[in-house]
This record gives C-alpha cells, structure tokens and sequence, in this order.
C-alpha cells in the first residue's frame, strides 16, 4: 500500500512543481519518490500482507513491483536532454509515467479482480495518452489512437470475462474463485469456462502474444522512443505479472482446460514473432517484434506449472527488462545523431563509440540467449520448465525459433562491429552511461550467478 | 585443486588485462598465454597417470538448479589441455608478423576463448561444459567475423547458426538427463550411473552426437567448414582446426560414450558410415583444390572422419590412436595453416597453380613445410604415423571393409598433400615467387617448435599414450560394464 501511495504522492508532486515551472526539480524528486517506493518494497518482504481484501503484498508481487520500480527509474534517468528538446510540458510526461507505474504496482499485487481493472485501466488510460503526446507528430497520434481502440477492445473483453467468472462464483477474490474450482471440480459452472477464454484474450492483448499483437508494431514504432521503451519493458513485465497471478494462482485448477488454447497461442506468437522481425528493417520494429516472440518464452511459464514458474518469469523479465532498456537506449542516442532508426544508421558504430556498442552487443547477446548473459538463464529455465514434463517437441520448435532470433539480433551486431559506416560519434550524457553500466552489470551477474535471483519468490 | 582454477581463470584474467592493454597487447598476450603453458606443464608434470580424476574442483555455483562449479583432469583431459596451452602461444607467436587493427581486442578474443576450451576439456558438471562451449564460441566468431576476409559476414553467420543449433539441441539433451537423474544435478558421475532405456538413449546419442559432429565436423554436418576456415584470419583458423575442432572428438569420448553406451552400440555403425564417407568424400574434393588453404580445410574433414571412426570403432586401438592423434592434428594442422599464411603475407595468394619454386629462394621454409606435410600425410617417424596407425589398426578390429576404405585417406592425403607442396613449392619461381623472403624471426621460432614436436612425438609417443591408457582404459572398462548391464 505504502508503495502505491509514496508513487502517487510523487506523481503529484511533480505535477505541481511542473506547473511553477521547475523543470529542473522533476527528476531528482521523481528519482528521491521512486527509491522511497523501492525501499518500501524491500521493508514489506516476507510481510505477505493483505491490504482491504483489494490487495496482496506477497513475495511475487513485490518482487515484480521492485523490478518494474527499478526498470522505470533506469528510464527516467534516459529522459536527459529527451524531452527537454522536444517540449516544454515536461512535467506530464512524469506524472504520466508515474501514474502508470502506479497501475501496474496494483496489476501485479491485486487479490481481487476488480483491482486488476483499475490497475489495468489506470496504466492503459496513462499509455494511450503517452503515445500520443507528441501532438504535431502524425506516428505518435497514428500509435495512440491504434492503442486506445485495441486497448479498450481488449478491455471489453477483460471485462466480460471478468463478469462471467463473477457470474459462476459469486466473487472477484481470488482466493475464493479458486476455493470455488477445487470444490467444484465436476460441476464448474458452464459460464465460467468462456470467463477463462475471454480473460486470456485480454491479457493477451495487453502483453501483445499472437494473435492479439497486431497493434504492437505500429504503436512502438509511433510512439516516442523512451515510451516505447518503457512499454516493451516495465509495461511488458507488469502485464505477465498479472498474468501468472490470475492463471497460475487462482485459475489453476482448470489447467487442463486453459492449457490447449494457451499452446496454439504460445506457438504462434513464438513463430510470428521471430519470423516477422526477421524482414524488419528498422531496428525500432525489429525490437517490436522481438518482443512478441519473448511473449512467446514468457507464455512458457504457464504451459506446465511448478513452483518455480513465478520466479522463472521474474528472471526472464528481468533480463529482458534490462537488456532491452540498452536496447533502446543506444538508439534513442543513435537517433538524436543520425535521425534515422534503421539498420544502417548503426553501421561503424563500434568504430568511435566501442563502449556504447559494446554494451549494444551484450544487450543482442542477452536477447538472443547466449550464455553468461541474464538472457541465457531465463530461456534456460523456461526450457527446463516445459522439459518438467517433457515436452520436447515444444522445446524443439522454440529452439528453431531462438534459432531465427540469432539471425536478427546478431545483424545488429554486424551493423555495430563488421560494417563501414559514417562513423559518428555519439554523445552520450553522464546518465545514459549511468543507466548502460548498471543494466550491462546487471546483466552480467544475472547470467554468470543467478542464484541471487532464483528463490525470490 | 588450486592449481586448476589457476589453469582455467588466468587466460580469462590476461584477456581482461590484454583488453586494456592498447598497443602492448601482443606482448600482454605472449606473456599469460606462455604462462598458462608453463602451468600446464607444471600440472602435467605432477598428473599422476591413472585412471582417477586429478585436481578436482567442485563449488556450488547455482545451488538451486543443481549446478556445480566441478572440473577435474583425467589422463584425457590433460592431454587436450596441454594441447591447448601449447598452441595458443605458438598460434599468437604466428601473428607477431601481422599488424591487426585494434589488437587489444583480438588478443583477448584469443585468450577469452582459451578459458572457454579449458573449461569444455575439464568439466565434470554438464551445465558447466555447455557454458564452456558456448563461451569458446562467441569469441572466434567475433575474431572469424572481425578480421575475417571476404564475405566474413555471412560465412560466420552460417557457422555460427550451424554450431549453435548443434548446441541448441545438446543443451535438450542435457536438461533431459538433469531431469531423469534423482539427485538432480549435472554431475557427471550421476549421468554415468543413469539407466535409461535404449529408445531414450537413442535419442540423447543424437541430441549429443549433432552438436558434436557439427563442431568436428563430421559428414554431411561440414559445409559450414571450408568457407569458414578460408574467409577466416590465418590465426583464427589455426584456433579453429587446431583446438576447437578437438572439442567435438573430446565430448564423444567424454560425455557420449559413457552416458548412452546402448546408444552408441545401436547407431555407432551410422556414426562410422558417416565418417568413412566424410573421408572418402573430403580427400576427393581435396584433390580438386585450387586454393591451398581450402585443400587443406578438406584434408582436416578427412583426417577428423578418421579420428571420429576410430573412436566409434569403440577398443582399446581406435581410442588410444583418436588421443594421440588428436595431439598431432592439432600440431600438424596449425603448422600448415601457419605456412600457408607466411607465404600469403608475402605473395598475397594461396593459389596453388600461382606459386612454384619457393624452396629456392627460401631454403628453410622449404624443409620446415615439408617435415610439416610428412607428418600430415603420416609418414613413419612423424607423430601423425602413430596416431593413424593406431586409428587404422582399432577400425580394422572393428571391421576390415570399414579399414580398408579408410585407409585410402592414407594414400589420398599423400598424394594430394605431395602434390600441392610439389606445386607450390619445387619447380621453377615465377615473377609472383622470386622475391620470396626466407623465414626469420617468430616465423622460425614457431616452425622450428612445430617440427621439433613432429619428429619428437613421432619417435618417441611413449609419454603421451602413456598420459592417456589408463584413463582410456577405465573408460572403455566402464562403458561396456553399462552395456552388459544393459543387454
């Protein structure tokens, strides 16, 4: 509760001091809130305390909230010299980005269903207008207006299965839904079943899997670059947290049921995901898609559950989270110089700036899942997930699609490392080496000794 | 137990080090990778050679996911490891002549690498040696793929992909044994003691058998090889054929046969069709060479086909001659790569119908090729004859046509292999070879080294099968104790 409240105190805060024009007081007190969040989130471990019958501050909820806390702090210390050329109202852009964090705080700690909208809806309502908020920019109003339709499409149905569940059990608790299930093991209420269906397509909308990820490209690709970024990653992150605490806790029971239709989903998002990032062009959409194709990995967690499927999401979030903020960041650098998101405006980028490309590289290597790095783990423990119970013709087909992933990642680094280019150099200000050192160190020890991260929750 | 940590973490401590160091890179590098050697020395010096795992290391790594940091040396690893020390600082010696840009970190690509092969020849936890793989991997794509030659991009990615879809489809294999084994872990003792039925280990033999017969690489897993070792940097081929290649054979010795012998027993025959055809093949097209260094990327297929048969031909013979030979391909196969860069850097082509008549102008470099090229093609007092010798002999225990074609590789290597130093060598200079310059230097040092271990290891083998029998030995002993288990 502390954290929702000090994140949304902050939010304020930096509301007003943006309306008496104190530009340069927005990122330190943003800064200062979100570590009084973090602190809070490390003081409420193992309290697993119930808030109103709304909330739970499990260990699975703070341990995502803390990643998210973590990923949005990394971004606003990319907003350096961001926004302040584009646009005097900075100071929405903060509030903005605080109230959605605000919202996904509630998505991963909800214990009632009716928390899981308002969190859902405080974040979407927070992102359509960020993607938009370049208002002269027609990519930016063309992403918004995409993500508004197919966000509050996707809410409709979020919503109708919420409705149905709460039709056959009385309740939005989860707690009481799944007491609910294991008492009516043969007699679950035949409105239910649709509930489950049309719940998982909501979800999947929000955390862009096959087939419901058409809207994903176009928005990332519209929206602001440090927007995107924190959508792909912390928005990503929350959304699967909500995810697993629906399916994996309280829908659990019904595994067998939910399961099939969440294999033919896991599968095509895995080949769409990798298979179209491979023909992008764009480094921006390449990511876009790439992100599809971890929603993929992620989705693996879901298919056989165990103990550990919680915190196996936790790391591959994680590791994702971190590698691709590099990602994102040495473009948003790359495009400040050369104006231009392509494969090709990354040519000879090794060549003046190693360490930035440098960090780029372990960011690819991450992605693709190459030892000692974070990435490596968290498709590692997602094979062993799905291996549990041998699925080895899943765990072949993904294979074949990490495969696919290799070939886009590493043309990144074939543009960074073994192409001439225009050999620009880039100017990177004192926080973006900040934020590239501590996601690259992370990284690292994430991959070389994981054992800190693996019994968390 | 420090010692090997010492062993496998100092070429990881000099390629951080070498990073940093600028323009003294080279002689950053020269100086921990002579030191890994001496080290190595100092460790093969105080092995005792039996059968019992030496200098065994084993912490806690990730506990929760059952994985150890456990490595050790038998007689098997510390031939490899030897193997390994020695040549990366004769294969950096070799590139003192080349100026590479940035060679700080091509340096520590090297010796980056080095820590991935050291750790792949001595882990006894399966997680650890799929790490080690992968971590031998990343940098010679980036040497291959950096200061590669033409077409280095695309080349490299197809190596890249073929490997790791090998490794891929390994690491499956591995997590499938991790999670039969009740004590949940990737100890190699627990992999042993596994009883898994003939239908599962048939699979697992070829989750392993790929990814090792890709690395080798073994017919009709080879096509990424010729491109690579051609577009490649002289330097990042010697690492290439010389050590990696060696990965392949050391984890069919290591982790195939011990874990799914029935496996091995049902689709060995295939694994030795494979390989006798890889032979028989690569010396053909070998013959149909124009560019030496290409002919001599296919002698390589050829002389691994017959490494991978003996080993698959499961005795005492084919075993003991994969080991040694092993040592002297590694041995023979840098030197020739080494001479064909020396007169590349002087001529600019290794086209074999352009040169001609170099044995005139460079006397030294004439002998030093030629005692190189006997002791590829196998000739009776060069280290090749005795491992092939003993490879021929265990393919003949195991059947006599088998034996028979791939003896042929004997008499096709020499006759390809004579012909090209015929040709490049004798005979008339032409306008390209008569201002060939003579060795001097690193380029002797390092080919005086080269044949000194021919001829040495050649006569006298003696403490290199001596190094290796009694690990061979318990090997095989155990193996078929699982057989009859089995059956």
């Amino acid at each position: 509760m502390n954290i929702i409240i000090t994140i949304s105190i902050t939010a304020f805060i930096v509301l007003y001091a943006g309306l008496f024009k104190a530009n340069k007081a927005l990122l330190p007190l943003t800064v200062v809130g979100l570590l009084t969040a973090l602190g809070f989130t490390f003081c409420a471990w193992n309290g697993n305390a119930v808030h109103f019958g709304m909330m739970q501050t499990d260990n699975f909820a703070l341990a995502f909230s803390g990643v998210c806390i973590i990923g949005t702090l990394l971004i606003f210390l990319l907003t350096q010299n961001y926004f302040h050329a584009k646009s005097d109202n900075i100071a929405e852009y903060y509030t903005l980005i605080l109230f959605a964090l605000a919202g996904m705080i509630m998505m991963v700690s909800y214990k009632n269903m009716a928390m899981l909208f308002v969190g859902l809806e405080i974040m979407s309502v927070s992102l359509y207008i960020l993607a938009g908020i370049r208002k002269k920019d027609f990519a930016s109003n063309e992403a918004s207006l995409k993500y508004f339709l197919m966000g509050a499409f996707s809410t409709g149905f979020l919503l109708f299965g919420i409705t149905l569940i709460y039709g056959a059990t009385g309740s939005f608790d989860l707690d009481k839904i799944q007491a609910y299930l294991v008492n009516n093991t043969t007699s679950v209420s035949p409105i239910f079943y649709p509930g489950v269906i049309l719940m998982m397509i909501g979800l999947c909308f929000k955390v862009g899997a096959a087939p419901f990820h058409f809207w994903t490209p176009d928005v990332y690709e519209g929206s602001p670059s440090l927007i995107t970024t924190f959508m792909s990653t912390v928005v990503k992150t929350a959304g699967f947290a909500a995810f697993l605490r629906l399916f994996a806790g309280a829908l659990a029971p019904l595994h067998d049921f939910w399961v099939a239709p969440l294999m033919v989903i896991v599968c095509l998002t895995l080949f769409i995901g990798n298979v179209t990032a491979l023909f992008q062009k764009n480094f921006k959409r390449m990511l876009a898609y790439s992100s599809i194709s971890h929603a993929g990995y992620l989705l693996f967690s879901l298919i056989v559950l165990t103990k550990n499927s919680g915190n196996n999401v936790l790391v591959y979030t994680a590791a994702y989270t971190f590698a691709s903020i590099i990602a994102f960041a040495v473009l948003i650098l790359v495009k400040q110089k050369t104006g231009s998101d392509s494969f090709e405006s990354f040519n000879g980028l090794g060549k003046k700036n190693p360490l930035v490309a440098l960090s780029l590289t372990i960011a690819m290597l991450s992605l693709a899942g190459i030892p000692l790095t974070a990435g490596f783990i968290g498709k590692y423990l997602m094979f062993l997930n799905v291996m549990t119970q041998y699925k080895t013709l899943l765990v072949a087909f993904a294979i074949l699609n990490a495969l696919v992933g290799f070939y886009y990642y590493f043309k990144v680094i074939v543009a960074v490392w073994f192409k001439d280019g225009a050999e620009t150099e880039l100017s990177t200000p004192v926080q973006y080496k900040v934020v590239l050192l501590v996601s690259v160190v992370i990284t690292l020890i994430l991959g070389i000794y994981p054992a800190i991260i693996l019994n968390l929750i | 137990m420090e010692q090997l940590l010492l062993l496998i973490f100092l070429p990881l401590v000099g390629a951080i080090i070498t990073a940093f160091a600028g323009k003294s890179a080279k002689i950053v590098s020269t100086v921990f990778s002579v030191t890994s050697l001496v080290l190595a020395l100092v460790i093969a010096c105080n092995f005792i050679p039996n059968a019992n795992t030496q200098f065994e290391v084993n912490l806690p790594w990730i506990a929760d996911l059952g994985i150890n940091f456990h490595a050790g040396i038998d007689g098997i690893s510390m031939l490899v490891v030897l193997l390994t020390n020695l040549l990366v600082p004769i294969i950096i010696l070799s590139s003192y002549k080349h100026e590479y840009k940035n060679p700080a970190a091509f340096y520590g690509l090297i010796l980056f690498m080095q820590c991935g092969l050291l750790l792949v020849f001595t882990a006894l936890d399966a997680f650890l040696f799929y790490i080690g793989w992968e971590a031998a991997l990343i940098p010679i794509y980036f040497i291959c793929a950096i200061w590669g030659g033409k077409d280095r991009i695309r080349i490299n990615m197809k190596f890249f992909v073929y490997t790791i879809a090998g490794s891929l489809f390994m690491l499956m294999g591995i997590i499938y044994l991790y999670l039969q084994n009740p004590a949940h872990n990737f100890d190699i003792q627990a992999f042993y003691a596994l009883n898994l039925d003939s239908a599962q280990q048939g699979w697992i033999f070829w989750a392993f058998f790929i990814a090792f017969a890709i690395k080798m690489p073994i017919f009709p897993f080879h096509t990424w090889q010729p491109d690579t070792y051609t577009a490649a940097p002289a330097q990042g081929t010697m690492l290439l054929s010389g050590i990696m290649l060696k990965m392949g054979i050391y984890g069919v010795i290591r982790w195939l046969l011990p874990i799914v012998p029935a496996g091995v027993y049902d689709w060995g025959q295939v694994a030795i069709i494979l390989s006798i055809i890889g032979i028989v093949y690569a010396s053909l097209i070998a013959f149909t060479q124009k560019d030496a260094k290409r002919l001599v990327a296919y002698s390589s297929i050829a002389h691994v086909g017959l490494i991978s048969a003996g080993i698959f031909a499961f005795n005492q013979q084919g075993m003991q001659g994969a080991m040694v030979q092993m040592l002297s391909h590694g041995i023979n196969v840098v030197g020739l790569f080494f001479v064909l860069d020396i007169i590349f850097s002087r001529v600019k082509t290794n086209k074999i119908e352009e040169l001609g008549g170099i044995a005139k102008v460079a006397p030294q470099l004439a002998i030093a090729f030629l005692i190189i090229v006997l002791g590829t093609v196998a000739l009776p007092g060069t280290n090749g004859f005795i491992g092939e010798f003993l490879l021929l002999m265990g393919v003949y225990n195991y059947g006599i046509w088998a034996a028979a074609i791939a003896g042929l590789t004997i008499i096709f290597g020499a006759v390809y292999m004579l012909r090209m130093y015929q040709n490049v060598m004798l005979g008339e200079t032409n306008s390209l070879t008569i201002t060939f310059t003579d060795i001097k230097g690193t380029e002797k040092l390092v080919l005086y080294t080269i044949c000194a271990l021919i001829i040495v290891l050649g006569v006298y083998p003696k403490p290199i099968l001596h190094l290796t029998e009694a690990s061979v030995q318990h090997l095989l002993e155990q193996v078929n104790q699982k057989l009859n288990t089995v059956n």
